[in-house]
């Protein structure tokens, strides 16, 4: 049901600055007024956001293999309830997405989805850190980006083999930094609140020397580095120092990262159990301020759901993650007092990276695809799992006043959302 | 106090009403029929997910000695392996109208987590590295009657305290009661954050040794030595273990402390566990006391048994008529 809608009377939040003014949308592309028909059909955004749709790098969707957990269709109906119109779905599923054969299964899973789904694939077999993912295959199947996730590439060799084969495939390469060893299977970040509440601390060190490691990596392959869900202040230091060097390095965080502290956690709370784990509050505000600054380029929502059995355990059994796509952006919008940079940070950066389009390209300007959110700042919304679209219902923000509803959400030019309601 | 999850949810006075109520609880265990009917009726669950003879038993006796009824929920080792759903557990435990649950487990924060799903009170009987309240009852207890009053003295709390929950409650117990406590260990042993601890670190034990009124030694795990804590045991037994020199340095009249089960030749030399100023025993048995205390607090109501019971017998007479 592509037609013609026109956006009408919201504020406008694209790379071309803010102002206001009207949307307007035909044939699955943004145009200008004049080439409207007049039997558009209008969406009111009086006193709304309006912005290029949401695109998150980082989400866990479940299918292949965790359905009860989560498919790739009802994530995505968690997605556009969220903002988003691009999603990149995690290799972590079952199996793997380590061959183009199992790539273009997951597509056609994706063809069912609300949004677009961006197939990521793993950069080695299984993602165990030994042999290579055919990453040429992977590529001309449409996959545009490769991770371990979870485990990252521990090995140093492996990882610059990686970076050098990968070069001319144009593949972006996504890295969860952290050492496995120095982390030593610990449940939470290493500090006041681990020591207090006896719970095994990973160190932030553990995070920051493999990023170290890899940005000099990247400065011996020349190559592109994207640093998955970064929590520490050390960490956002070093990328920022690689980035003014004139390395081609980028970094995300999660909203958890943004929002919770370590001293959450103090009852045990397993749905904010995330890897990595959340941080002290100084890392916190470093990286809002990181992201004011642009310092780091995305937020993700790290969205990994988890079946109500996974989460009822102890603490240092439970399955980390957090269901997060139907809230990063009231996180955003709620921790950083600037729209402009919220949006950046979820929407035109995250899709410059992926290889969507550069921010001028991918706007409200006529000529854009018609991937668009429309978005209610001054309603606030209090976190309810069990109202979510998600099939999961574990929550690190579950309860948390955030700040924002989305109105609308556009997916090529058809409303997937409309008054705030998701479209059967 | 609905729940005791963590000393850190008490404060002096409460930590001091225990101390205060617990002796009219030892009388309790002097008489010929060694019962008070304080808790008839009620229900205490014994959860131990984790092996602890001497902790259950402890309980165990201290509900009986207050007329409650008690069950032991065997938790097979085999099955405290990963998976366990904790609220069904609770559910299971909730259907059968247990008044409280005394539970133990392995991993830190389960007593905390089961007050979501349960209405009986739950007493933490020590989970993971993080608290074991009522041992720190306990040695607070046995310190009071060695040192009368804590305010103002000096306890040394020695060995593995990073992954002790004796540690972390004793902590918290004796600095509520105003003493002052220096931690004893190699740096490796030491929590991360020991600073924003109320204590000092002294990582030389002669020179901890010379000026304290208690020393409390904590057990020593073998696996530390396998994951580079600790080069070996023998080695920590000659810079930390509590060796004959060690306690004639402190003095006879210091008080040595351990929750046990003592590693004879490692924390403790051989013939040390054999000196008078050694309390251990006087901590087993007045694990009982202070047990019946808390319980008697947690689900009880009316004022405690009185003390001496003997001086008013017809009390005892009117009690026992009603309870035929």
């Amino acid at each position: 049901m592509t037609g013609a809608w026109s956006i009408r009377g919201g504020t406008l939040i694209d790379a071309h600055g803010t102002r206001s003014g009207d949307v307007h949308v035909r044939d699955r592309r943004i145009v200008g007024a004049d080439d409207m028909p007049a039997s558009a059909t209008e969406i009111d955004a009086t006193d709304c956001l309006v912005s290029t749709g949401l695109v998150d790098l980082h989400a866990h969707l479940g299918e292949p293999g965790n359905e009860p957990a989560e498919t790739i269709v009802s994530g995505s109906r968690a997605a556009v309830a969220g903002g988003f119109t691009t999603v990149v779905a995690m290799p972590d599923v079952m199996p793997c997405v380590d061959t183009a054969a199992v790539a273009r299964h997951v597509d056609v899973l994706a063809g069912s989805a609300l949004c677009h789904i961006e197939v990521a694939g793993a950069i080695t077999v299984g993602r165990s850190g030994v042999h290579l993912a055919p990453l040429g295959e992977l590529a001309d199947a449409g996959v545009r980006y490769v991770t371990d996730c979870g485990t990252g590439v521990q090995n140093p060799l492996l990882f610059r083999r990686v970076l050098e084969y990968a070069r001319p495939l144009g593949l972006l390469i996504g890295q969860a930094a952290r050492s496995d060893e120095l982390a030593d299977n610990a449940h939470m970040h290493e500090g006041e609140w681990s020591s207090r509440l006896g719970l095994a601390g990973e160190p932030a060190e553990a995070e920051e020397i493999v990023v170290m490691r890899d940005v000099s990596l990247a400065r011996l392959t020349r190559a592109r580095v994207h640093f998955q869900t970064l929590s520490t202040a050390g960490a956002f230091a070093i990328v920022n120092a690689a980035r003014r060097s004139g390395l081609a390095v980028s970094a995300e965080v999660s909203a958890a990262h943004i929002s919770l502290a370590d001293a959450d956690l103090a009852t045990y709370d397993t749905n904010r159990k995330v890897t990595p784990p959340l941080r002290s509050e100084s890392d916190v505000n470093a990286a809002c301020n990181s992201l004011l600054a642009g310092a780091i380029d995305a937020i993700v929502t790290d969205h990994t759901p988890c079946t109500r059995d996974r989460k009822e355990r102890p603490f240092d059994q439970a399955d980390p993650g957090t269901i997060g796509l139907e809230t990063a952006l009231g996180v955003a919008l709620t921790r950083l007092d600037d729209p402009a940079a919220a949006f950046r940070a979820l929407s035109w950066r995250p899709a410059e990276l992926l290889g969507l389009g550069s921010p001028k390209e991918r706007s409200l300007m006529p000529g854009s695809p018609a991937d668009i959110v429309v978005v209610d700042p001054n309603q606030n919304v209090r976190v309810a799992a069990a109202t979510m679209h998600s099939l999961a219902r574990n929550s690190a923000f579950e309860g948390m006043e955030l700040r924002g509803q989305v109105r609308a959400t556009l997916v090529a030019g058809d409303p997937k959302v409309r008054d705030g309601q998701v479209m059967k | 106090m609905n729940h005791l999850l963590s000393i850190d949810d008490l404060t002096g006075d409460d930590i001091r009403e225990v101390l205060r109520i617990t002796p009219s609880f030892a009388e309790v265990a002097q008489r010929r029929i060694a019962k008070v009917p304080a808790l008839r009726g009620q229900t205490v669950a014994l959860l131990f997910y984790e092996d602890s003879t001497r902790t259950r038993l402890s309980f165990e006796v201290a509900a009986k000695r207050l007329s409650a009824d008690t069950l032991n929920v065997s938790v097979s080792s085999s099955s405290v392996n990963k998976g366990e759903s904790l609220r069904d557990t609770a559910e299971t435990i909730e259907a059968m109208g247990i008044d409280a649950v005394v539970v133990r487990h392995r991993s830190s924060g389960v007593p905390l987590q089961l007050t979501r799903w349960l209405d009986a009170a739950v007493l933490n009987a020590g989970d993971g590295w993080h608290q074991h309240p009522t041992q720190a009852l306990i040695d607070c207890h046995t310190l009071h009657q060695q040192l009368g009053d804590l305010s103002g003295s000096r306890i040394a709390i020695v060995g593995d305290i990073k992954h002790s929950r004796v540690a972390r409650s004793n902590v918290a117990a004796f600095t509520k009661l105003g003493a002052s406590v220096v931690l004893v260990a190699p740096p490796t042993l030491l929590p991360a954050a020991v600073s924003t601890w109320p204590v000092t670190v002294e990582t030389n034990m002669d020179a901890a040794m010379a000026s304290v009124d208690a020393v409390y030694l904590l057990r020593m795990q073998r696996e530390r030595q396998n994951s580079a804590f600790v080069p070996d045991l023998r080695e920590y037994a000659i810079r930390y273990g509590m060796t004959s020199a060690r306690a004639a340095l402190v003095g006879p009249d210091v008080p040595i402390l351990h929750p046990g089960p003592m590693n004879r030749g490692v924390e403790i030399a051989a013939a040390v566990p054999d000196l008078d100023q050694v309390v251990v025993i006087d901590q087993v048995r007045n694990g009982v006391a202070v047990r019946m205390a808390v319980l008697f607090l947690l689900l009880g109501s009316g004022p405690p048994p009185e003390l001496p019971i003997a001086s008013d017998p017809s009390s005892e007479a009117a009690t026992s008529a009603t309870s035929t």
